[in-house]
């Protein structure tokens, strides 16, 4: 048995509820520490962090599991409806933090979201998500038929949001952000050009 | 020249950690009583706005809040990567060269220096341009002191500062984060202004490497990164020198880099600030005008649009 066909065997016996519950727990415990002073001496920037951090992670596996069927034959598709509504579970996070705990104040809210590129940006992304949650359940993909995957193309935009955010928030010149943006860039990449085994498969 | 300018917290005179704390919570049975708060407290601004004083009781922060949470890039991005790595640096020897339009150039030993100058201890604010502060007990000499002790031309307007740049040493320093060494520079009534010193100390310990050990700019008006860390080179010019944040991002950063939460950046609001150490659920407080020391420097920009400048 090949290695693909061992990791499918082990995915196949995961229930998808284990996979909501064991990324949903790193959210209250990252809130526990952050609450007992175990991040650190400025808990609402380290906190907002881990959840935007966090957010990122989960969007570029979401993208990653077509590639990783065409290419190395893993299938996890039935994880990516988990995994993209938690990832939307992760900004809204990040988001509140961002709202209540970090800026608090009604105006500069406002005035954040309006003047500072990296937080508008941030923003769409975080728009962008809320129809592709709001659609991700069996109802919607009957009822949308065809529609629902152009609609869900979509996440393209938010990755592509996301990485410039992380991009635009770091001072100077950064390792990290650019290494977000290049596995992001390469697995929209994969998309562009599918593999050869595909396209045989398609045509005969 | 020292004590020029009188910090009239008393208790301020001793030094030990368990002294501040023990201050600590007497301002804080004292913020009660606004009067006596603000009166405990206006040292620092000498007979400037009470109001402000008085919500705003210069507790010092404490030794672990300040050694644990740095912008140190040469030893990594990371806010704790500078307590992580600092102590990779070797402070001694340590040379400053002191060059330029000087009449006295050379390499100055850390040795030298102390043993001319007089250490004194002040409490400032230190605001960071990524809109959070701390008020921090240093102990060092005012810049003016050394520049005399170099003997400065006249003709200087401008000092230069440099950090070290040694990769073997700070792992920073291997990604072009910034344009290393990083430089920082001042006009020369900036640096001459009583306010602007060199610490060389913190709660009367020798300077931690992630502060900037052995000794370090601080110009408490100015967004911190201005207060340029674990200074090797000091150059009198009469040329505006570069700044490494203004080279790395010139629209966002300054030459002048003052606090002032009215002029906007395009990052972060400098109209609210927070203050380290108030755990998850603290507040922005409003940032003030010079981070609270208009009274004694707003003089040195009299009829600068600080919009232009900024
Ligand atoms: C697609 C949506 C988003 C993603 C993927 C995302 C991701 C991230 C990431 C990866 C970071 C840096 C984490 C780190 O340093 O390790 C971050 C920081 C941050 N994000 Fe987001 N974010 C999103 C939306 C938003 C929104 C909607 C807001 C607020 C309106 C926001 C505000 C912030 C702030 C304030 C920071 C910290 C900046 C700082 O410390 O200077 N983000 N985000």
């Amino acid at each position: 048995m090949s290695m693909a066909d061992r990791l499918n065997g082990v995915a196949r016996k995961v229930p998808t509820g284990a996979v909501y519950l064991l990324f949903l727990l790193p959210a209250p415990w990252f809130f526990y520490l952050a609450a007992n002073g175990q991040m650190g001496v400025e808990p609402i920037n380290t906190l907002e962090r881990k959840y935007g951090e966090m957010a990122l992670q989960l969007l570029i596996l979401g993208l990653a599991i077509t590639p990783l069927r065409q290419y190395l034959g893993i299938n996890l598709i039935r994880f990516r409806r988990a995994i993209g509504l938690l990832a939307f579970a992760y900004v809204a996070m990040h988001l509140l933090v961002w709202l209540v705990l970090d800026v608090g104040i009604l105006s500069q809210i406002w005035a954040d979201i309006l003047k500072r590129p990296y937080i508008t940006v941030g923003m769409g992304g975080f728009a962008l998500m809320i129809p592709l949650a709001i659609t991700s359940n069996n109802m919607s993909i009957r009822k949308l038929g065809p529609k629902w995957r152009k609609l869900h193309r979509l996440t393209y935009g938010v990755v592509l949001l996301g990485a410039l955010h992380f991009l635009m928030l770091s001072k100077g010149f950064q390792l990290e952000p650019l290494i977000y943006a290049a596995l992001i860039g390469g697995l929209l990449l994969t998309r562009l050009a599918p593999p050869k085994s595909m396209e045989r498969a398609r045509s005969t | 020249m020292a004590n020029r300018w009188k910090n009239t917290l008393k208790e301020s005179d001793a030094t030990p950690e368990s002294v501040y704390l023990n201050r600590r919570q007497i301002m804080a049975g004292l913020a009660g009583l606004g009067a006596i708060g603000g009166a405990a407290s206006v040292g620092l601004m000498s007979g400037s706005k009470p109001a402000v004083a008085s919500t705003d009781p210069l507790e010092p922060n404490t030794l672990e809040e300040i050694t644990s949470y740095n912008n140190f890039y040469e030893f990594g991005t990371g806010k704790d990567d500078p307590a992580r790595y600092a102590d990779q640096m070797t402070t001694s020897p340590w040379t400053v060269k002191v060059d330029g339009m000087v009449d006295r150039p050379g390499d100055y030993t850390f040795e030298d220096i102390m043993a001319k100058m007089t250490i004194e201890e002040r409490i400032y604010r230190f605001r960071c341009v990524e809109a959070w502060s701390m008020v921090i007990p240093w102990n060092g000499f005012e810049l003016a002191d050394l520049l005399e002790l170099a003997g400065v031309q006249s003709s200087a307007k401008y000092i230069a500062f440099e950090t070290l740049l040694r990769p073997e040493e700070m792992p920073g320093v291997n990604f072009p984060v910034l344009d290393w060494p990083y430089v920082e520079g001042l006009r020369m009534d900036e640096a001459m202004h009583p306010l602007t010193m060199m610490a060389t100390g913190i709660y009367g310990r020798d300077l931690p490497n992630q502060n900037g050990a052995p000794l370090r700019l601080v110009v408490p008006w100015k967004y911190g990164f201005k207060s340029i860390k674990s200074i090797v080179g000091i150059t009198a010019m009469d040329q505006e020198p570069p700044t490494s944040w203004n080279k790395s991002q010139p629209r966002e950063y300054g030459f002048y880099s003052n606090v002032n939460p009215e002029v906007n950046h395009p990052r972060w609001s400098q109209a609210s600030e927070r203050r380290i150490g108030g755990g998850l659920f603290a507040k922005r407080v409003p940032t003030l005008m010079f981070n609270g020391y208009e009274d004694e420097v707003a003089g040195l920009y009299a009829g600068m649009d600080l919009r232009a400048h900024f």
